[in-house]
């Protein structure tokens, strides 16, 4: 190692016996080294700058989401203020810790391979998988019960929720202004479902209460459940959303944009525990070391950026009323 | 002779990169730069014969003001569509940096390779995978949205095969983000001992520039799309007003890429230009420094003037002022370039080869597509030339007329070095002049056709334009003509084409000190670098029938400041 830093640092006086020379010998030292590069350290350098750069464009790829969230707010700040009541702040809460703490986990991992500590690298990367598992199950549990309850996206927000398989086939007529009188009014094809809704309005408005428009998510979402609980024995009937005279116009896009928000967020971090899983198989097999940790560094960085990504998104959907 | 010792002779290396290793297995898993930046090549330039056939259809339709028998308004739709979507996403963007890039890039820094060899493979496979479905799209019914994908004709209304070509579209800007993070790492990391940022070629320094537009807009496009397709597959209602949604936001996101991406086009081009002025015309590039930085004050300001394509949209009178003042401050880097390479014209020993020819109808037009630039710049003669033929007019000139000129001008220069041929001198010239006159032909005349108010994109118009329309795809079929002679002379250089030498032109850039075609590695030795547009030590060499470059002297110019 300290061989490679002398020569990377004499690159710049050393013009003239620069070369096939001093390359070989680094090759033939460091079995990991591309034949492109001359030491190991242009090696990291260009892995570390090569992932900075990748991660600027994945700030720029959230980033549109973010810009599309501000303004779909600025334009009906009424619709979020009202959906954020139906997100479970609990789950959401827990979810930012687990995430947080895994990025810990992986800045540990990180230290521990450069100072060539195998069993605390394994012990971390393991627990920063534990960690991206565990947030992707708490996130299952909560598209579940939304899904449950359809709070869904599109026209499927207002179909009731016995229907809502039927629903996903009939997304083909759009809503027209007020999509609330859209369901009111019979469409051509999805008509025959939506008639009882239409017959029986406000079926028991008066004994499902408005969510609760506080802080309190978790007493909404338990009070969802049981309305949803209670619509699956009796068909058909409509989800508790539907029946909430407070309800504004348009609600289902704040659902749009959560599922689309999280949903890629989520993909982000199924990608890392496919990474992160495969860092902890290649670390059991000792493939890193203090000269070669390349690898577990950038996953490193990919992984904050996830987090980093993740507390913003929180108190976006779930904190702000 | 003794002066030539010091390079690596040309003659005494056997395996260049083509006969490097054999069989097609060596090309579909090679990790070679110079490989993947010739299967690109071809990649692409197929693209161009597809995209350039839609062209001529669509020129052909509109010979006759009314309807045609051959040839319905929505397939006429369909085809404009596919000839913009083509030549924008699978020709003009990948065209000069993933193409010609790709190859020059890493000889002309020194260096032997890209930083991430495999993720320039898996780049190039994605392409073709955009490009397939972009194929797929057309068996599913194709798309008529023009090539802008305009909510809501994308996410209501046009054909069936609308999401997989965005999707296709989606994976095409993967390919060039990953094409734009290994430039950059690449200019970066990898320059040798000597080769410092003023000692780059300009044509770098426009790749790199490009390269920071392509990572910083791109994923902006894959998420416009991602969210089109989701809003069309699902109607979630983001972007369609009546379920609360905003369709303008859809034309700020796919501007905010598809502004910057007419310099990921443009920028290129201008490099490969700076090239070619100076090669050319055996003379230093005149304000190395003024041209450098004016490729990064383009790729800076490409961000801010995204606006400007939505004039008319309803965005506030503020926006448009604003954005109309920052599309203004554009014109002082792009003149800054035009000026510096007349200036290095000036008293230059000018060699009148294709590539030059090229390089002199690249100025020509980019100036008329620039100053064309303005009127479409002011808001008040915006509101009656937006979407008429004097747009369409504009960004061929742009687009077509400078970008893809130069990519073919790039080509000439660097053809001999790719393949080690020399191709015909007197087709290239007559080729080159029949796409200049063809050019002018089809273009000009749409910019009086839309001053008079002939819309774009319409299937059928007024007789009175019909003249227009008569000269303007007389225009195409010439300019069809002149792809066509290259095409068969540079084919025709494959098989029976003069040996190049290695350095044709007088070039002193280092990839015209390996030999043609390059080794595997570029490089035996990590080569010296002196100033690249110090000519003064290039001499004709009768014996080589190509030029050679006394090494000692051109570094020892560069040393002392004498290039400068």
């Amino acid at each position: 190692m300290s061989h490679s830093h002398a020569h990377a640092d004499s690159h710049g006086h050393d013009a003239h016996g620069h070369g096939g020379h001093h390359a070989h010998g680094d090759h033939a030292k460091y079995p990991f080294l591309a034949h492109h590069f001359d030491t190991p350290n242009q090696q990291f350098d260009s892995g570390k700058l090569g992932m900075w750069v990748f991660l600027a464009t994945e700030v720029l790829f959230f980033g549109a989401l973010f810009v599309m969230y501000a303004i779909l707010r600025f334009k009906n700040p009424e619709v979020f203020s009202y959906s954020a009541n139906y997100l479970n702040t609990i789950l959401g809460g827990v979810n930012t810790c687990v995430l947080i703490l895994s990025s810990l986990t992986m800045a540990l991992a990180v230290r521990a391979a450069q100072t060539n500590k195998k069993g605390m690298l394994v012990t971390c990367l393991a627990l920063t998988l534990a960690g991206a598992v565990g947030f992707m199950v708490i996130k299952y549990f909560e598209y579940t019960h939304k899904f449950d309850v359809n709070l869904k996206w599109g026209i499927n927000f207002y179909q009731p929720v016995n229907d809502a398989e039927k629903a996903i086939v009939t997304t083909e007529p759009k809503p027209v202004e007020n999509p609330v009188l859209a369901i009111t009014s019979p469409n051509p094809s999805a008509g025959v479902e939506t008639a009882p809704i239409v017959a029986t309005p406000a079926v028991d408005r008066s004994a499902i209460a408005p969510p609760k428009t506080g802080p309190d998510g978790v007493s909404t979402v338990a009070m969802v459940e049981k309305a949803a609980e209670g619509t699956h024995g009796i068909a058909p009937e409509a989800s508790a959303h539907l029946v909430d005279p407070a309800m504004p116009v348009n609600t289902h896009q704040f659902f749009a944009i959560y599922y689309i928000m999280t949903g890629l967020h989520g993909i982000h971090v199924v990608i890392g525990i496919g990474v992160i899983g495969w860092l902890l198989f290649a670390a059991m097999r000792g493939r890193f070391s203090s000269d070669y940790y390349t690898p577990v560094d950038l996953v490193g960085l990919y992984w904050h950026v996830v987090d980093l990504v993740w507390i913003f998104l929180f108190p976006l959907f779930y904190l702000i009323h | 002779m003794t002066t030539l010792d010091s390079r690596p002779v040309a003659t005494e290396v056997k395996d260049n990169y083509l006969t490097f290793t054999r069989g097609l297995l060596s090309w579909i898993f090679t990790l070679d730069h110079k490989r993947i930046g010739v299967m690109y090549l071809f990649a692409v330039l197929g693209s161009f014969f597809v995209g350039g056939v839609m062209a001529l259809l669509v020129r052909t339709k509109l010979l006759f003001p009314g309807r045609v028998e051959w040839m319905t308004a929505d397939e006429y739709n369909k085809a404009f569509t596919l000839h913009g979507a083509i030549m924008v996403f699978l020709v003009i963007i990948p065209s000069i940096p993933a193409a010609l890039g790709n190859f020059v890039l890493p000889i002309m820094l020194g260096a032997k390779d890209v930083a991430f060899p495999r993720l320039n493979l898996f780049s190039f496979y994605l392409w073709l995978a955009g490009a397939a479905c972009a194929v797929y799209s057309l068996m599913a019914g194709g798309f008529d949205t023009g090539w802008t994908f305009y909510t809501p004709y994308s996410s209501q209304y046009s054909a069936g095969g609308t999401i997989p070509v965005l999707v296709g579209v989606f994976i095409l800007g993967f390919s060039s983000i990953f094409t734009g993070v290994n430039f950059v790492v690449t200019i970066h990391k990898l320059r040798p001992p000597g080769m410092t940022w003023f000692r780059m070629p300009l044509f770098l320094w426009a790749v790199y520039s490009t390269a920071l537009i392509q990572i910083l807009a791109t994923p902006v496009l894959g998420i416009t799309v991602a969210l089109l397709v989701i809003e069309r597959a699902f109607n979630i209602g983001i972007f369609d007003p009546s379920m609360g949604g905003d369709p303008v936001l859809f034309q700020h996101f796919f501007w905010f890429y598809s502004h910057p991406a007419v310099y990921i086009m443009i920028l290129p081009g201008m490099g490969i230009i700076s090239e070619l002025i100076a090669v050319h015309s055996h003379r230093h590039i005149f304000g190395f420094r003024f041209i450098a930085f004016s490729s990064v004050a383009i790729a800076i300001f490409s961000f801010l003037v995204w606006g400007h394509h939505m004039f008319t949209s309803g965005q506030s009178p503020l926006m448009n002022v604003l954005f109309s003042a920052i599309t203004f401050s554009v014109a002082i880097p792009s003149a800054v370039k035009v000026f510096n390479w007349l200036a290095t014209l000036y008293k230059g020993s000018i060699a009148f080869n294709t590539p030059m020819l090229y390089a002199l109808s690249f100025i020509f037009l980019f100036t008329i597509g620039g100053l064309t630039g303005i009127p479409l710049a002011v808001l008040s003669t915006d509101i009656h030339l937006h979407d008429t033929y004097f747009v369409v007019a504009h960004f061929h000139y742009v687009m077509m007329g400078s970008a893809l000129i130069a990519m073919i001008g790039g080509l000439h220069h660097w053809w001999p070095k790719m393949f080690g041929v020399m191709y015909s001198e007197f087709w290239g010239k007559i080729a080159c002049a029949l796409v200049f006159i063809g050019f002018n032909m089809t273009f000009f005349t749409q910019f009086m056709l839309g001053s008079q108010g002939m819309p774009r994109r319409y299937y059928m118009y007024q007789p009175e334009f019909q003249i227009y329309h008569h000269i303007s795809t007389g225009g195409s079929y010439i300019m069809a003509l002149g792809f066509l002679i290259t095409a068969i002379y540079l084919i025709h250089s494959l098989f029976a084409g003069k040996k190049a030498p290695a350095n044709p032109w007088g070039g002193a850039s280092l990839e015209w000190q390996c030999t043609s075609p390059p080794p595997h590695d570029n490089f035996a030795t990590t080569p010296r670098v002196g100033d690249c547009y110090d000519f003064s030590a290039v001499r004709w060499d009768e014996k080589e029938q190509g030029y050679v470059i006394d090494t000692e002297a051109h570094i020892a110019a560069a040393s002392s400041g004498k290039g400068h």
